[in-house]
């Protein structure tokens, strides 16, 4: 046996030991430039397709990775857009993946799309005015908002990023709230241990949420 | 007090060497030279540092106070204490460095669910700090700072928003730094306001150009509400509904609203999403075209963000090692570098920013792309 098999022998009790059930969504952020290589894009959720993390969110600033979904949804057959799928993406069988695509405009672009439709509906259309200073719109209200104006995703629980730097790259602030970051480095040399080792640490974090 | 029992001869050095030759060691002629040659080692290494680009903005989630204290078996409010000696420091350390803002995670709106005696001691600290702040031989002085307290001051107690509120007064006029202290913030609340005020303004426009046109004789907004009410039948909108709902009755009706919104999502296609886009979009073309103010533009939420008052940070430092934002600075960080170091925020030294400074110099090119891309 040599040194390989023995890694693949201890990943695969590595994942066998993953309490993946804690991984309920997660973003992966890629540096536009190398998101052009599809071919990796498609191994990374090959390998995450492997280890049970069934629903991701892939985001690239310039919108990339949009213009590679078909070819992607060609070869991962298992997979759904988010679009498709009607229930709520955490809490699906895990029999098929769930991707979604994202990009800058899906962040602060759309948070100005909600403001507007809050605008007309609240605004104009009762002719408010002097009760302007007494009404209170409240985070749930705006959440609702993006939810019409498109934002169906929800806060991943761990974004990967793959890029030169570890940032979130304009990924939608809305939904980063307490979402752990972790730096993967460059997409050209992604590996599958790196891959394992910030999930496997993921499952360990224990959050507080600021109490 | 707890925390000087504590002290033992390797703290009491460290204390002296951050100090500037300026203020008084309790030890001898030595621990003085001592204190003397590390701060002009500290000026060379700023001065090789200063050869590469600097941030204009750096930004730090002081995390670690309470697990520093259960090291150390001080007590909670101690922890604090050191967070506070620690943060002169670094402020210190910056302003030398040349770095015009700094901002820091004081407290969260989240930091307001742990138990009440601690978040009264931390208001109070906080009290206390602002007020030594003010005082004539402080830092704030020193460096021509001026203090910005960020975010939502209504939560705050009155004793506290009144001496923050004073902070603010009295140092406005300083313009060689400044320093932001986010207190009762987080992003989401930060945005909701943006988004809020925004919508303010645009209806105080809307309401000024009507005034204008009646005075000229005829209205066209009327005929833009009607529109708007005919397309509003479909379920597309229905969801729309329950959100005006919402916001009109919002402290009570919030949790009928939630089941309702529930309800509604279930029933969204695509289709229903893109045509309540639609009902938007047409809208807005037609106040377009009748020479109305456009809708509300990004800008116009960004000017009514909390921290609009600084640039966009250049770093982020978050300590103990922790990997998320903690709902800080969400919108502001988009080509912004994150760091998170291990150290807990009161054992943060200078060596922590040098090694930070340099990485960000290493990434200055790709973030300066980046943020031209943005």
């Amino acid at each position: 046996m040599d040194f390989r098999d023995g890694a693949h022998n201890l990943y695969h009790i590595i994942v066998a030991s993953l309490h993946i059930g804690k991984l309920r969504y997660l973003a992966v952020v890629i540096e536009s430039e190398e998101a052009h290589q599809t071919s990796k894009v498609i191994k990374l959720l090959q390998w995450l397709d492997s280890v049970g993390v069934k629903n991701v969110c892939l985001y690239d600033m310039n919108g990339v990775l949009k213009k590679s979904k078909d070819t992607i949804f060609q070869i991962m057959k298992n997979a759904k857009s988010i679009e498709e799928v009607n229930e709520d993406v955490t809490h699906h069988a895990p029999d098929h993946m769930t991707l979604e695509f994202v990009s800058y405009v899906d962040g602060k672009e759309a948070v100005a799309k909600a403001a507007n439709l809050i605008f007309v509906e609240n605004f104009k259309r009762h002719d408010i005015g002097g009760e302007l200073d007494h009404q209170i719109l409240l985070e749930s209200h705006l959440n609702q908002a993006l939810q019409i104006v498109g934002c169906k995703g929800p806060e991943p629980d761990l974004l990967l990023v793959y890029g030169p730097v570890r940032s979130h790259l304009g990924f939608p602030p809305w939904r980063i709230r307490y979402t752990e970051i972790v730096h993967m480095g460059s997409l050209n040399f992604m590996r599958y241990g790196s891959l394992i080792k910030a999930i496997y640490n993921f499952t360990k974090v224990r959050h507080n949420y600021g109490t | 007090m707890k925390f000087s029992s504590h002290t033992g001869l390797s703290q009491t050095l460290q204390v002296s060497l951050l100090n500037t030759p300026m203020q008084k060691s309790s030890g001898g002629i030595t621990s003085h030279l001592l204190g003397g040659l590390c701060c002009y080692l500290r000026r060379c290494i700023f001065s090789v540092l200063s050869v590469g680009p600097l941030p204009n903005h750096i930004t730090f989630i002081m995390d670690g106070n309470r697990r520093f204290a259960k090291k150390r078996n001080l007590g909670e409010g101690d922890g604090h204490k050191a967070g506070f000696s620690a943060l002169l420091s670094i402020l210190r350390y910056c302003y030398e460095l040349g770095i015009k803002y700094v901002s820091v995670y004081a407290f969260s709106i989240d930091n307001f669910r742990r138990k009440p005696k601690e978040v009264q001691s931390v208001m109070d600290l906080m009290r206390e700090k602002i007020e030594e702040l003010l005082q004539q031989e402080s830092i704030i002085n020193e460096y021509g700072i001026r203090i910005h307290f960020i975010g939502n001051m209504q939560l705050l107690t009155e004793p506290v928003r009144v001496a923050a509120e004073k902070a603010m007064r009295v140092t406005a006029n300083n313009q060689e730094r400044v320093l932001l202290i986010c207190i009762a913030y987080t992003s989401t609340d930060e945005i909701v306001h943006a988004v809020q005020e925004s919508c303010k303004d645009k209806w105080n426009q809307i309401q000024a150009s009507k005034e204008g046109k009646v005075s000229n004789g005829g209205s066209k907004i009327n005929g833009l509400d009607l529109h708007f009410r005919d397309s509003c039948r479909d379920n597309a909108t229905e969801a729309c509904s329950s959100l005006h709902k919402g916001v009109k009755d919002a402290g009570e009706k919030d949790a009928l609203l939630e089941q309702n919104s529930e309800k509604h999502s279930d029933n969204y296609s695509e289709g229903e999403i893109t045509s309540c886009n639609g009902i938007v979009e047409i809208t807005e073309e037609r106040k377009y075209k009748q020479g109305e103010t456009a809708s509300i533009k990004l800008v116009d939420i960004e000017k009514h963000m909390y921290m609009a008052v600084a640039p966009d940070p250049d770093i982020l430092i978050r300590t103990s090692g922790e990997d998320r934002l903690s709902n800080f600075l969400l919108w502001q960080t988009s080509a912004c570098p994150l760091y998170a170091p291990k150290v807990l925020w009161p054992e943060i030294g200078l060596r922590h920013l040098v090694w930070v400074v340099l990485n960000f110099q290493r990434h200055h090119f790709y973030l300066e792309k980046k943020k031209k891309q943005f």
